[in-house]
């Protein structure tokens, strides 16, 4: 009886909701790049017949016809999933497809792979993806299992408060303050070991949206991390949160390669180097980050 | 032996903050779990249908929504600020004595009829009845199943770790972060609980031993 | 036992009962309403913070996400099924050496946290070389982790049936295999039902932990909507929605449990063991099913 009760819930249930599906976005987002400040998002010509001679990653891509790039879903304005059309976008998404039509590959022809910060070096030594772009700083130890190219940002440990707050300035002002990020992160450690709240005032979850909401209801006071991220989620809602702007490490975001793969290196170093001097990546940061109303400084690469 | 020696640290108060949260935890559900029971045997029809509707829902759904809730929902209720260390405590004590409250129900249904019965002729009111005969001689008889829902209860500890809380099953983020071996830490980790299991394990042989004499 | 704790209500008794239940569901209705108008309050019942539902995207991603923890739930079921049998079966070996390595097995993964063991074979083994993929990791700490108890279980449920089963079995002449085959287990099995399924329903929740080591269930995408600005972070909405399937999925387990319960009952033969045994097992074999639970 309770079993045929269930059943039936479920299959009104489940027919609710196939019945009833929306296409699309929702309406009252503005679409990506069209807020007419003039941040458009640049298209990308795909470049014919590229050899990268000497790169297993590269002829695995040119023989699959497509190209497998690591990124990662639920970093607004970075890299994120849509969850109403499963598209990717973001400033690092918008980097990846950039090199992808340097190396011959169309829009169509990438296949986005979200493989989060822990799994990364594995990804990419085994050769899930052929590059991986996700707000990946660089580092030796890292360097010491895969290479980098780039770097094609310049983040920094900042701070994300509420927009009414004029109590938090920079760092040195969050005593007594609740600070959030994720557990165990470096940024975290950073607050923790530079002392700068009371061990009491620290908040840890699994994810950077938690502490977003934790900020908005009020309950944390920042939310400290990458300056790169806290711009994407301020970019979300301008009128409720802003980044402070006063960055205090250098954490250099490259696009991660095969160990070895110096040939593939080379090719990304140099799209990076064109796309920082005719103008593009600052169109791409633009139509991206930008929006969170702060400004960015170019990078110098890093050529090894 | 260098992971641990070097992040004494982390280990030392960390897995002093699972102890506390279950020495806590295990009081409160131990509390409420009996008081369910209570309820679910009951002579009032509609106390029984709330402990009903309480265990089932609770036995049903994971943990972790439990703390989403506690820690996501509960604060829009503004009725108290709840820091995570205590929201923790609530979490697995709402969880546990939903399971609590099943183990001391069936140790009621061990007590022989006639105790009850002999309890009635006597006069005695309901809560005398489970208070001073009943309860008593229920809970000396699930030792061995209670003791293994608090050993669950230590375990589900870990899953505090996700939110704000420092203790053991968050040891592997930092030690990740700092560039440790993980496998190594992660086997720290688990040598940990199987010490804190062994305790637990050791106190239920000798209640039983104790209990099983004196009935 | 419950109903000889109390004597049947006079008139007096009947009408402070009706006075209890009258504030009881008042006390209980209240609790709800301020709950609602809270949650209402703050804002959670705004239509942006539901309309991801209405997508078809959504929708579809949902249910993928329902079957991956489907999918966990299964394999991870019939592994440890399969891992209890042969741990059981180890523990009552006549090789003291059997038993003593079964025993150890099964006593170290019962102590150890699942997210541990979670940790260890997502997080851990890599190092050590070996490549896993999330779900392998969920599969693997659900299987040693509910495999162990229900090892326990199987055990309790061999131990309890008289001995009288296995002695007439081996003075008609049947080997070792042959009486635990034909003889025990069936009994065992159909006396330790519903705590093999209880066992199971912990398993089902235990999938859920699975997010922690970004494995793509129920919970891993209630997060992911819950982080989405476009619709206010519906962080309580998505746990609600997905808290609901999860009290459902346990719930159809649990109703098959009692299902096979009533249709064991209804079996004459199996009344006395089944109804005595499952009283001893809750007593003295640990069965952790019954009591323990993970997630």
């Amino acid at each position: 009886m309770r079993i045929r009760t269930l059943a039936v819930g479920l299959l009104v249930g489940g027919l609710a909701l196939t019945a009833c599906g929306k296409e699309g976005t929702p309406t009252d987002k503005p679409a990506e790049g069209q807020t007419g400040n003039a941040a458009t998002l640049p298209e990308y010509v795909v470049a014919q017949n590229v050899d990268v001679a000497g790169s297993a990653a590269f002829a695995k891509a040119k023989g699959a016809k497509k190209i497998t790039i690591g990124v990662k879903d639920d970093q607004p304005g970075l890299g994120k999933k849509d969850a109403t059309t499963g598209q990717y976008s973001g400033f690092d998404i918008e980097i990846a497809r950039m090199v992808a039509a340097s190396l011959g590959f169309g829009k169509d022809q990438i296949e986005y792979k979200a493989i989060p910060s822990a799994n990364r070096e594995q990804a990419i030594t085994n050769g899930d993806v052929a590059y991986y772009v996700g707000t990946y700083t660089i580092n030796d130890k890292r360097k010491a299992q895969i290479s980098f190219a780039g770097p094609y940002f310049q983040a920094g440990q900042d701070l994300l408060i509420r927009a009414d707050d004029t109590s938090i300035t920079s760092k040195d002002t969050l005593k007594g303050k609740k600070v959030c990020s994720v557990t165990g992160s470096t940024p975290i450690q950073n607050v923790r070991t530079q002392k700068l709240t009371e061990d009491a005032n620290i908040v840890e979850f699994q994810g950077y949206s938690q502490c977003v909401d934790k900020l908005l209801t009020k309950d944390v006071d920042a939310v400290t991390t990458d300056d790169a991220i806290l711009k994407g989620f301020a970019a979300q809602d301008k009128s409720a949160m802003k980044v402070i702007g006063q960055p205090f490490t250098k954490e250099p975001y490259g696009i991660g390669l095969g160990h070895d793969d110096k040939a593939l290196r080379d090719k990304i170093n140099d799209t990076l180097q064109k796309a920082l001097d005719d103008g593009t990546w600052q169109k791409i940061y633009d139509a991206t980050l930008g929006k969170s109303g702060s400004t960015a400084t170019k990078p110098t690469l890093e050529k090894y | 032996m260098n992971v641990l020696l070097d992040n004494l640290d982390l280990f030392g108060p960390f897995f002093l903050t699972t102890i506390e949260l279950f020495a806590l935890a295990a009081v409160g559900s131990l509390i409420f779990g009996t008081f369910l029971a209570m309820l679910r045997v009951s002579p009032v029809p509609v106390f029984r249908a709330f402990g009903t509707a309480y265990v089932t829902i609770v036995r049903n759904t994971p943990l972790t929504l439990v703390f989403l809730f506690m820690v996501f929902a509960f604060p829009l209720l503004k009725v108290v600020k709840l820091d995570y260390f205590t929201a923790a405590v609530v979490a697995l004590t709402v969880y546990t004595s939903a399971f609590i409250c099943e183990v001391v129900r069936s140790g009621i249904n061990t007590v022989p009829v006639g105790q009850a019965e002999a309890a009635r002729a006597l006069g005695l009111t309901f809560t005398q009845i489970l208070g001073q005969i009943v309860l008593p001689q229920a809970l000396r008889s699930v030792v061995p199943p209670l003791i293994s829902t608090l050993i669950a209860l230590l375990k589900n500890t870990t899953i505090a770790a996700g939110f704000s809380v420092a203790e053991a099953g968050a040891i592997r983020q930092y030690l990740s972060e700092r560039g440790e071996n993980q496998l190594v830490g992660l086997l720290w980790v688990a040598l940990g609980f199987i010490i804190l299991v062994s305790v637990l394990s050791v106190v239920q042989r000798s209640l039983e031993k104790r209990w099983s004499v004196a009935r | 036992m419950s109903n000889v704790l109390f004597d049947i209500p006079g008139p007096k008794a009947r009408l402070r009962y009706r006075a209890f239940a009258v504030i009881g569901v008042v006390a209980v209705v209240a609790l709800i309403a301020f709950v609602v108008y809270r949650f209402y309050d703050s804002g959670q019942f705004a239509p942006s913070k539901w309309e991801w539902l209405e997508y078809s995207q959504v929708q579809e991603d949902l249910l993928s996400a329902t079957w991956f923890t489907i999918k966990a739930f299964g394999a991870g079921a019939v592994l440890a099924l399969i891992f209890g049998a042969i741990f059981a079966a180890g523990r009552l070996s006549d090789h003291a050496w059997l038993r003593g390595i079964s025993g150890v097995v099964v006593e170290f993964f019962r102590a150890i946290p699942l997210l541990v063991l979670m940790f260890l074979f997502y997080y851990g083994l890599p190092i050590a070389g070996v490549q896993t993929t999330p779900f392998l990791a969920v599969v693997l700490g659900l299987m040693l982790y509910n495999g162990s108890v229900l090892a326990e279980i199987f055990r309790a449920g061999i131990q309890s049936l008289p001995r009288g089963q296995s002695e007439a079995a081996y003075a008609l002449g049947m080997r070792k295999t042959r009486v635990m085959i034909s003889v025990l287990l069936p009994q065992a099995i159909r006396a330790m039902l519903p705590t093999i399924i209880s066992q199971l329903v912990v398993l089902l929740k235990d999938t859920a932990l699975g997010f922690l080591i970004t494995y793509q269930e129920l919970l891993y995408y209630a997060k992911f909507i819950g982080s989405q600005g476009d619709f206010a972070r519906p962080i309580v909405p998505s746990t609600l929605v997905v808290g609901a399937i999860y009290v459902v999925m346990c719930l159809l387990l649990t109703a098959l449990a009692n299902y096979l319960e009533k249709r064991n009952r209804r079996n004459k033969k199996v009344i006395k063991t089944s109804a005595k045994n499952t009283g001893v097992i809750v007593l003295t074999g640990d069965a952790g099913g019954a009591a323990g639970g993970a997630a």
